[in-house]
């Protein structure tokens, strides 16, 4: 008797866990679900006043123009989910766009490759050092990377020494892979959704993804749990820096003219964007499709309020309303949904 | 026995701190020494003139920067709002505003601005960071809508020789004037009121300052308020300094205001910090930026020596602990095959 009770009891909370376990999934969906539904309000409300904002061309515009955003967006998330901050990105994004463009000015048969590999190999150096001073010398990342923005675009300037590279000294090789398409996507997207689904199965799937989260949500608990902290930190930022210089060096053929001051300010939209996302600035949650959405949807508003007429003087006005009702509804929608979970589970007693 | 822990690493505190702002006062003394060598006219009375007037709004910033990130928390919108400031004055004073008018007005409408922050960062409790990058977005953007891309620069010479002349008979701007008359409050507030003991126990640990009887939210509020209010009197100086009311004004301030208060000392954490050690470290890099351009250094390595500057601040406290921890281990080293294993 007392034995079938016992199971009962065992078997009521595995439910009340699976049941809380569902709910937790749920809102996590919900965010992307919830960045997905604005977009195609943004997208029908745009189309209905101008029905040429749904057409091909008009799309394949609004991807290319969110896909270097997006793609920092992914280094940035892994960055920020171990509680840290990559203010460099602009920066090494300048400097690798300048580097790769000029690389291809003194050597002008170079394949492609060897410039993509340049440009990721030099953000690999510039996240290494970011990562370094973090991890090693145990200090705020915040500071350092805000060090290192200014040391990158010096250094970018130094070197460009207020030269400029133009689209007709790099070949068209280059600037097909930026503004080519194949089956009508353009090169560029794919190259972004492949890093942000590669990511995201890394995240999701491998330990070190999770133990990303581990850090972020308690690095003390992280530490006791045995998790390397330093080297995942370090591992992040080298991650978002590869990620930096890829997407310099596509800037480069997207834009064909580069000098020194190329994505500057951009650390701010690339945070923005992870920000929309759903990632949570003090770290442990949010995931890089959602990031990636956040700078899609953040691009597209822009390309909306273009179409719908807005004066241009009001775009950033709005712009920076929007991500401040982002930010205020996602911390709403995360109190009600935590007040609801405490409900829950002082109903069930547990 | 558990209070004795506390106050030493209290003194060890003190005294690192005490260190980095001796590191920072030698390092002006070195700016001063080495750029008169480089330079002899580095020192000159007319020189100084123009470094002081160079800092003036970065040194004005500076100041409620430390309060708000003492109190561990950060203001991004600062530059924003003195680009939002510097428009409306050209916007009223094309609709015909006196400009004594004008300006308290524009202070109050920093001081709602700054509010707006305090608001979104208290009663909603959203991270400040991500709220100030935000209002950096629609400030700015608001900064358009008023003035859009024009400039207002028919102001009277009455007024803009403030931002341009010395004092009668000294080398001192009028804005380091104002800027040592506030540097003495601001530091006063901080050190010596209750009030600053507030912030600084707010930045070191919010929760218990809240259940010792301080109130948190309140006092943030005041620091978000006190922030916009100040940006707006920089935007009043660079617009004066300039003679150009503009919407981008400032652009890309704020960086280098944060970078100035960290590098002053101040803990990015919160808890820790001097406003001697900011105003040292606002003068240090007005002093290598001016001492560089002297000497015809371009504007990138300035970049790059701030750059350095930051990530030193950081790191030598941090050096320092880890020699100490080398010296002195605390405990004796775990057993090596217990240790977790590489990779994974």
């Amino acid at each position: 008797m007392s034995v079938t009770v016992q199971s009962q009891e065992r078997r009521a909370a595995i439910e009340r866990a699976r049941r809380a376990s569902r709910l937790v999934e749920n809102a996590l969906r919900f965010r992307e679900l919830g960045l997905l539904a604005a977009l195609a309000v943004v997208v029908a409300v745009t189309t209905i006043d101008n029905p040429r904002f749904l057409s091909a061309q008009s799309i394949r515009d609004l991807l290319l123009n969110a896909s270097i955003v997006a793609l920092l967006t992914v280094g940035q998330t892994l960055v920020v989910i171990t509680r840290n901050v990559d203010l460099s990105v602009g920066s090494v994004l300048g400097l690798t766009a300048f580097v790769t463009g000029n690389l291809f000015v003194d050597h002008p048969g170079l394949p492609i490759v060897a410039a993509l590999l340049v440009g990721i190999l030099i953000g690999v150096a510039c996240g290494a050092i970011n990562g370094g001073i973090t991890a090693v010398g145990r200090v705020p990342s915040l500071v350092v990377t805000l060090g290192t923005l200014y040391v990158f675009r010096g250094i970018d300037y130094a070197f460009a020494g207020g030269r400029q590279v133009n689209a007709e000294n790099l070949p068209d090789s280059l600037l097909s892979l930026g503004s080519g398409r194949v089956l009508g996507v353009p090169y560029l997207a794919i190259v972004t959704v492949a890093v942000v689904a590669v990511a995201a199965w890394a995240l999701r799937s491998y330990r070190w993804g999770r133990e990303l989260y581990a850090i972020g949500s308690n690095p003390d608990a992280a530490v006791l749990a045995g998790v390397p902290v330093g080297r995942r930190v370090l591992a992040a930022f080298v991650a978002s820096g590869a990620v930096a210089g890829l997407a310099g060096a596509l800037w480069t053929a997207r834009f064909g003219t580069v000098d020194a001051a190329a994505g500057t300010g951009f650390e701010l939209q690339v945070i923005a964007a992870v920000v929309v996302g759903g990632v949570a600035i003090f770290g442990g949650s949010g995931t890089v499709v959602g990031a990636a959405l956040g700078a899609l949807l953040l691009s597209t508003i822009g390309s909306a309020l273009v179409v719908l007429r807005v004066p241009a003087f009001w775009l950033q006005a709005i712009a920076g309303a929007l991500l401040l009702g982002a930010i205020a509804l996602d911390r709403l929608i995360g109190l009600r949904l935590a007040s609801a979970l405490r409900q829950r589970s002082v109903r069930d007693g547990g | 026995m558990a209070a004795e822990p506390a106050t030493t690493t209290a003194r060890l505190g003190a005294r690192r701190l005490l260190r980095w702002e001796s590191v920072l006062v030698l390092l002006l003394v070195a700016v001063a020494v080495g750029g008169s060598l480089a330079e002899p006219g580095f020192l000159s009375g007319s020189n100084l003139f123009y470094l002081g007037l160079d800092v003036g709004e970065i040194a004005l910033l500076a100041l409620p920067l430390t309060l708000v990130v003492v109190a561990g928390e950060i203001d991004l919108s600062i530059a924003s709002i003195l680009g939002l400031s510097s428009a409306l004055i050209g916007f009223l004073w094309n609709a015909g505003w006196a400009l004594e008018v004008i300006f308290p007005t524009v202070v109050l409408v920093g001081a709602v601005a700054g509010l707006c922050n305090g608001l979104l960062v208290t009663r909603l409790g959203l991270p400040s960071l991500a709220v100030t990058i935000g209002t950096l977005a629609l400030y700015r953007g608001l900064a358009f809508v008023v003035l859009g891309d024009q400039a207002v620069a028919d102001f009277p010479a009455k007024y803009t020789r403030y931002g341009i002349d010395p004092i009668p008979g000294t080398h001192v701007p009028y804005p380091i004037a104002l800027f040592a008359v506030l540097a003495v409050l601001f530091a006063l507030l901080l050190h010596t009121t209750p009030f600053g003991r507030a912030i600084f126990a707010i930045g070191a640990n919010q929760e218990a300052a809240f259940f010792s009887g301080i109130r948190v939210k309140r006092t943030k509020l005041i620091l978000y308020v006190l922030s916009g209010a100040m940006s707006s009197l920089a935007g009043i100086v660079w617009t004066l300094r300039f003679a150009s009311a503009r919407a981008d004004n400032g652009t890309g301030l704020e960086l280098a205001v944060v970078a100035a208060v960290l590098l002053g000392g101040v803990s990015i954490f919160g808890g820790r910090g001097t406003l001697g050690g900011v105003v040292a470290a606002v003068f240090l890099l007005g002093g290598v930026r001016n001492a560089l351009i002297l000497n015809d250094v371009s504007n990138d390595t300035l970049n790059v020596v701030t750059g350095l500057l930051l990530i030193g601040s950081v790191v030598a406290p941090s050096a320092v602990r880890a020699a100490g921890r080398v010296v002195r281990p605390r405990r004796a080293p775990p057993d090596p095959s217990a240790r977790p294993t590489a990779g994974g």
